[in-house]
């Protein structure tokens, strides 16, 4: 296995960004990120993005978006219709076959344009569940009732989670929803989808994110203090909500124990969690106790960027690594309803 | 630009007709005809809503089972503001309900007045949809139950034709909004200007703008450049059949590619005022506009390209156009 690093992390995310197209805004992240290791495209060894067309209802957005790059003569590319973690997933894979040295990786979404909820409705099986239009908030609402009857979390350690979050953020000038909130007047907030509260949903943002992956002395050589990616896995659970126990996550355990979390301490954990109940899901599911941070930057209840939230996740660990504010990190990416899949990604400093 | 954002409401809206398989197709045949089926997995257990396989065990599956038309709800969370494809108008309930019979929870409506009627573990029976054709939506939702129900799973009647296939209507609703290049470009439209990207290393210019330039990966923005309504065809082809979607254009009529005076790049426009035998590469044309009265912050301000009558463009920079090599062709 060959060493491989983020060597560079640029994120926009806004409530709305309704002044700029995607690749408008996209265009000066992606020039941020190359400025900072000094590389241009053509010196990229491959390139992978993640976005859905879908959320914007813009045709082709993602065809688009490569020409931001500057694509000209042909790089070598491919995109995922998923968060851009899977996109750096890929790029990762490519960079383990060893003819290259560097990966250039982006992940973007606008939701604003269109209703969120109705869009994550179409992931939905097609024959039984999507038909009846079910939100995607109310399908986790079911999943926190479940926790909450059997005990596995309480509504007091939800709004605590909820309060951190909003606490964490108000040092993030990436967050959306940065006005903190005590667990009090969490738990006096009217439920949302009962029994979530508004604090307990994300707070949808636009925006995007781009990450420079290199390998072995190439990373020395563009970044002082490079985060290594020492385990990174990702799995799936079944697409049948009624099979699945929604209290758990059986995809983010077993993506953590091939990742090796729990090998050594965790200083700080970057968890894909749009929800407050997601956090308890995942804190557990990967072990994570007393030493460990969680979302440092608020995660992805302070600002929730379809798409881009699971890479910006590993941005977020990363950029506190090279920083020398961690030594040892982990960050995981969701997708599907409930957290039905899981990528998760060990970072370390040398 | 201190102009407020150009929005314009956009539809994405398509059919889509799945096929079903044996398995889903004898569950909606089943609801066709009043009865709900699960189907038997390796363990012996049924799971209902049914699959062709098992989630656990990847083993095919094909025992259908009847299973009982009432259940037990598993968990819920309710619905204050129901949308337009959803089962029910009113607010209601999502529920995971596990039908008599069946081991595994399915998602549908509950139709109460308010939270106060629901709980875990309530019973509830179904509401059939007066009309039924086989979907799953054939399930209006349920109700809580009455206690004497017993909702015994109904006898399946021999000889029904199969479901061999659902449709399923997608349809989401946008507020689009087109970004800053797009934006100028189509203030400017009002106006019988054209906008196009510069580039800024290798001065390349592109209609309609983006806002970046392809060949550099680089904004383009603040600066658009003026372009005039005059350029040639590059290319261009003859359309001799009709277009269900297009019933204003009446064959035979040309589709070409038109590089504007000062452009690098071509964009597609309609062939106007010209008979389609008479159209050649390097016809030089112009636009013809819609009435002043009528011109919108809209590309189809641009009706179509009509000859200007002057002398042919000599085509000679292939290595601009990048698809021939330099010296072929002619």
């Amino acid at each position: 296995m060959r060493d491989i690093a983020v060597v560079a992390f640029s994120q926009r995310q806004e409530a709305v960004i309704n002044t700029e197209s995607e690749v408008e805004f996209m265009v000066p992240l992606m020039n941020e990120a190359k400025d900072a290791v000094g590389l241009t495209q053509q010196e990229m060894g491959f390139t992978c993005s993640g976005s859905s067309d879908f959320l914007a209802g813009q045709a082709f957005s993602f065809v688009m978006t490569i020409d931001g790059t500057g694509p000209v003569p042909p790089i070598s590319e491919s995109h995922v219709e998923q968060d851009g973690a899977w996109a750096l997933y890929e790029a990762w894979v490519k960079l383990q076959c060893g003819d290259i040295d560097t990966a250039f990786v982006y992940s973007y979404g606008k939701s604003s344009p269109g209703s969120l909820r109705d869009v994550l409705a179409t992931q939905m099986d097609p024959y039984y569940v999507a038909p009846l239009w079910p939100d995607a908030f109310a399908i986790e609402a079911m999943a926190a009732r479940q926790m909450l009857e059997q005990g596995v979390v309480s509504e007091q350690q939800l709004a605590e989670i909820a309060s951190r979050s909003r606490a964490h953020a108000a040092s993030n000038p990436h967050a959306v929803r940065t006005t903190p909130k005590s667990v009090d007047e969490i738990l006096a907030e009217d439920y949302a989808m009962a029994p979530l509260r508004p604090s307990d949903l994300p707070a949808s943002a636009d925006g995007g994110a781009v990450i420079v992956l290199a390998a072995d002395d190439k990373a020395r050589e563009l970044c002082d203090r490079p985060a290594w990616i020492r385990g990174i896995d990702h799995r799936s659970d079944a697409h049948t909500l009624g099979v699945r126990d929604l209290t758990t996550s059986m995809s983010a355990r077993i993506a953590a124990e091939k990742a090796g979390v729990g090998d050594d301490k965790i200083d700080i954990a970057e968890l894909h969690a749009p929800f407050s109940t997601s956090e308890a899901v995942l804190t557990k599911a990967l072990g994570l106790g007393e030493g460990t941070v969680i979302n440092p930057s608020g995660g992805a209840q302070a600002a929730h960027t379809m798409m881009a939230s699971g890479l910006i996740r590993i941005g977020e660990a990363a950029q506190r690594i090279s920083r020398g504010d961690a030594d040892r990190a982990v960050a995981t990416a969701a997708s599907g309803p409930c957290l039905q899949q899981n990528l998760v990604a060990v970072l370390e400093g040398e | 630009m201190a102009d407020e954002v150009l929005t314009a409401p956009l539809v994405l809206e398509y059919p889509f007709t799945r096929t079903t398989g044996p398995v889903i197709g004898g569950f909606l045949t089943g609801l066709r005809e009043g009865v709900i089926h699960g189907v038997r997995r390796s363990d012996g257990t049924v799971m209902c809503p049914p699959l062709e396989y098992d989630p656990i065990t990847a083993a095919p599956l094909s025992e259908l089972v009847a299973v009982g038309t009432v259940g037990t709800v598993t968990t819920w969370t309710w619905n204050g503001e129901p949308r337009a494809q959803q089962p029910f108008t009113q607010p209601f309930a999502w529920a995971m309900i596990t039908l008599d019979g069946a081991d595994t929870p399915m998602l549908h409506a509950v139709f109460v007045d308010s939270t106060d009627d629901m709980a875990t573990g309530m019973r509830v029976e179904v509401v059939w949809r007066d009309e039924r054709e086989g979907h799953i939506t054939d399930i209006a939702g349920f109700i809580p139950a009455v206690d004497s129900t017993t909702g015994e799973p109904a006898a399946m009647p021999s000889d029904v034709e199969q479901i061999q296939s659902v449709r399923t209507p997608i349809r989401m609703e946008y507020t689009y909004t087109p970004g800053r290049a797009l934006s100028q470009y189509l203030r400017a439209m009002k106006d019988k200007r054209i906008l196009g990207d510069k580039c800024p290393e290798t001065g390349e210019v592109s209609v309609p703008p983006r806002g970046v330039s392809s060949v550099a990966g680089k904004p383009t923005l603040p600066e658009l450049v003026d372009l005039p309504d005059t350029g040639y065809i590059e290319s261009f082809n003859i359309t001799r059949v009709p277009i269900k979607m297009r019933p204003d254009l009446t064959p035979p009529y040309v589709s070409a590619w038109i590089v504007l005076d000062g452009a690098s790049v071509g964009f597609m426009g309609l062939g106007m005022n010209v008979e389609p035998e008479d159209v050649r590469v390097g016809m030089r044309v112009r636009a013809v506009w819609k009435p002043d009265d009528e011109l919108e912050m809209s590309a189809q301000n641009i009706l179509g390209w009509e000859p200007t009558g002057e002398p042919d463009e000599v085509i000679t920079d292939y290595a601009r156009v990048g698809r021939l090599e330099q010296g072929g062709g002619q």
